[in-house]
């Protein structure tokens, strides 16, 4: 630094600095920044770095080991996709035709409100709500038999169905709200350009809509899926979490609070970080295949 | 819709029912998630107050006297107690630490800016769980761990980003040669933030703030990570409750959900007539789109 100030010590240093976009109002980044790597990356790097330390000490790699070689541990993965990637596309593919609908609404916001709830009120009390109404005794089972739909009551809690729609009651109008910010984000006007050229809805959405829309899709799929992989109370609450719905994050918790093997319980959770990543850059990475530009179309 | 009245084509005609069909089919759909929606929040109410409700349509009839055992037995009153502090101490703290970074994200190019904007988009992108048992384990060994301080600290963790990335575009569109203006009539660095900046970003902070309030009463995961027995918050505290259902009768436990309920809507409700609905999900993701 000081053999930098020599060289060119007609312009300050101060002068320079805020040349580069380093002035004081820069600094007044540092604080957040530092609050995120001592709150977020430190403890990750800590527990990466925990992860390669057993509790037993024997070998370096000896939580994974004992992660894939036991079945408890590693059918964990199975589990939680065999619950998320579903969930995830059914709430995605429901939501792409209800958003084109609601697009065209003028007073969306009862609509959007309403949605809005089951996220605010969060997993736990969506879970506990459906334990009474998902029940043998519940409402839904006593219109489904007032109506002769069925026989005898639905098994819906306590099982894979139970988290199944919890899920979805969460995670629709999470993927719907995304996707709709997305397709109001398409400018109208290319879909009226082509109905003037005399594209049939179908064709419309297939030859104008889709292409635009992939990107937001696949970023929409991506974020509702890393939140139905890291399920968590409500598949303690509504599922089985000894079989069926013992999803990794349940395998991470145990591991850390009921066994105390902290360094276990990290390396489950750098599993978990890594499953999330996969999955994600496998979809955007398949996002470039599409068409990529901008949706608002007319003149620059 | 009447327009094909007079046209003799058959094609137009069933493909305008099948086009109703289908609008009908999606208004359906709609209809059967609000309904169940609906069906499941009214379940908890009715159950809250039904002095008796076993194998029937309805209870057989109504009371109040749930909300005062639960009142009791779950400890409200210091439950949310704690609540309230740790909401607000992470509201406070992430409008501290929030709102300058974003106006410097906003108002300056700096070498590595990309770099921190990763750094404050990975927490809100990676799931609590995910990042929360290493921090719980980092809390835990520090002595923060099961204290409301390590509570606080852990919810930080999403919030100061999310008021961020909230606050970077409310920033950017105001015109920096209004505080050009301030400095050439004058004012200092402190004068400049209190009567320039500070009223034109207080709408913006207002929705920000409201939306990590909501959201941090919600938080689940990592303050159950991270929370003792006495610094459980009121979403946690519920959670404890359904999982040891069979301990309490239902109804109680359906009381505190309710309460639960009744405090997360008064401030989503006070948060809507500031925020577009959308806004609770979409804003700190839009970042990321491009």
């Amino acid at each position: 630094m000081t053999a930098a100030s020599t060289r060119d010590d007609r312009i300050p240093l101060r002068m320079r600095l805020s040349a580069r976009g380093l002035d004081a109002v820069t600094l007044l980044v540092l604080p957040a920044v530092g609050l995120m790597v001592g709150l977020f990356v430190y403890p990750f790097l800590y527990g990466f770095w925990l992860s390669f330390h057993p509790k037993d000490g024997l070998s370096v790699v000896g939580n994974y080991l004992r992660f894939f070689s036991e079945p408890r541990l590693y059918e964990t993965i199975a589990k939680t996709l065999w619950i998320a990637l579903p969930v995830t596309a059914i709430n995605l593919l429901a939501a792409i035709p209800v958003a084109f609908r609601v697009r065209l609404m003028r007073r969306q916001r009862l609509l959007t409100t309403l949605l809005v709830l089951p996220i605010t009120l969060g997993t736990v009390l969506v879970a506990e709500g459906l334990l009474n109404y998902l029940g043998p005794q519940g409402w839904l089972n006593r219109t489904l038999l007032l109506f002769g739909l069925i026989s005898s009551p639905v098994k819906l809690v306590h099982n894979y169905w139970g988290v199944f729609l919890s899920l979805v009651i969460t995670g629709f109008p999470f993927t719907f709200l995304l996707t709709l910010s997305y397709v109001t984000g398409i400018d109208p006007t290319l879909e009226r350009a082509a109905a003037t050229l005399g594209a049939r809805a179908a064709s419309r959405f297939r030859h104008i809509f889709l292409p635009l829309l992939i990107p937001g899709l696949a970023i929409t799929f991506c974020l509702s899926f890393v939140q139905a992989f890291s399920v968590f109370p409500s598949a303690i609450l509504l599922g089985a979490p000894a079989g069926p719905t013992r999803v990794i994050s349940i395998a991470a918790y145990e591991a850390a609070f009921e066994e105390y093997d902290y360094s276990l319980a990290s390396a489950i959770a750098m599993i978990m970080a890594a499953v999330q990543l996969a999955i994600v850059g496998l979809i955007l990475a398949s996002r470039g295949l599409f068409y990529r530009g901008p949706a608002s179309g007319g003149k620059g | 819709m009447t327009a094909i009245e007079g046209s003799a084509d058959t094609s137009k005609v069933a493909s305008s029912l099948a086009h109703r069909l289908w609008v009908t089919a999606v208004w359906t759909l709609v209809g059967l998630f609000i309904v169940n929606l609906i069906g499941m929040i009214a379940t908890v109410i009715t159950s809250s107050f039904a002095s008796r409700w076993l194998q029937a349509w309805l209870p057989s009839g109504f009371t109040t006297k749930w909300y005062f055992s639960a009142w009791n037995e779950f400890q409200l009153d210091d439950v949310l107690l704690v609540t309230f502090q740790v909401v607000f101490a992470v509201v406070l703290l992430s409008g501290l630490f929030g709102v300058p970074a974003a106006y410097a994200m906003a108002r300056r190019e700096f070498p590595g800016k990309k770099f921190v904007m990763l750094l404050f988009l990975l927490p809100m992108l990676v799931p609590p769980i995910t990042y929360g048992i290493p921090l719980a384990t980092v809390l835990y060994k520090s002595g923060l761990g099961g204290t409301m301080a390590g509570v606080i600290l852990a919810n930080l963790v999403p919030t100061v980003p999310f008021v961020i990335l909230i606050m970077i575009p409310f920033i950017e569109q105001i015109d920096p040669k209004i505080e050009a203006a301030a400095r050439v009539f004058g004012a200092g660095t402190f004068r400049l933030f209190t009567m320039i900046l500070l009223p034109l970003l207080l709408p913006g902070m207002l929705a920000a703030l409201l939306l990590v309030l909501v959201r941090t009463i919600a938080m689940f995961e990592l303050t159950f990570l991270v929370a003792g027995p006495t610094s459980q918050t009121l979403v946690v505290a519920l959670y404890y409750a359904v999982f040891a259902a069979g301990v309490r009768a239902v109804q109680s436990i359906d009381a505190m959900a309710v309460i639960y309920m009744a405090v997360t809507v008064i401030w989503l409700v006070i948060a809507l007539r500031y925020v577009n609905p959308a806004q609770i999900v979409t804003r700190g993701n839009q970042a990321t789109a491009h």
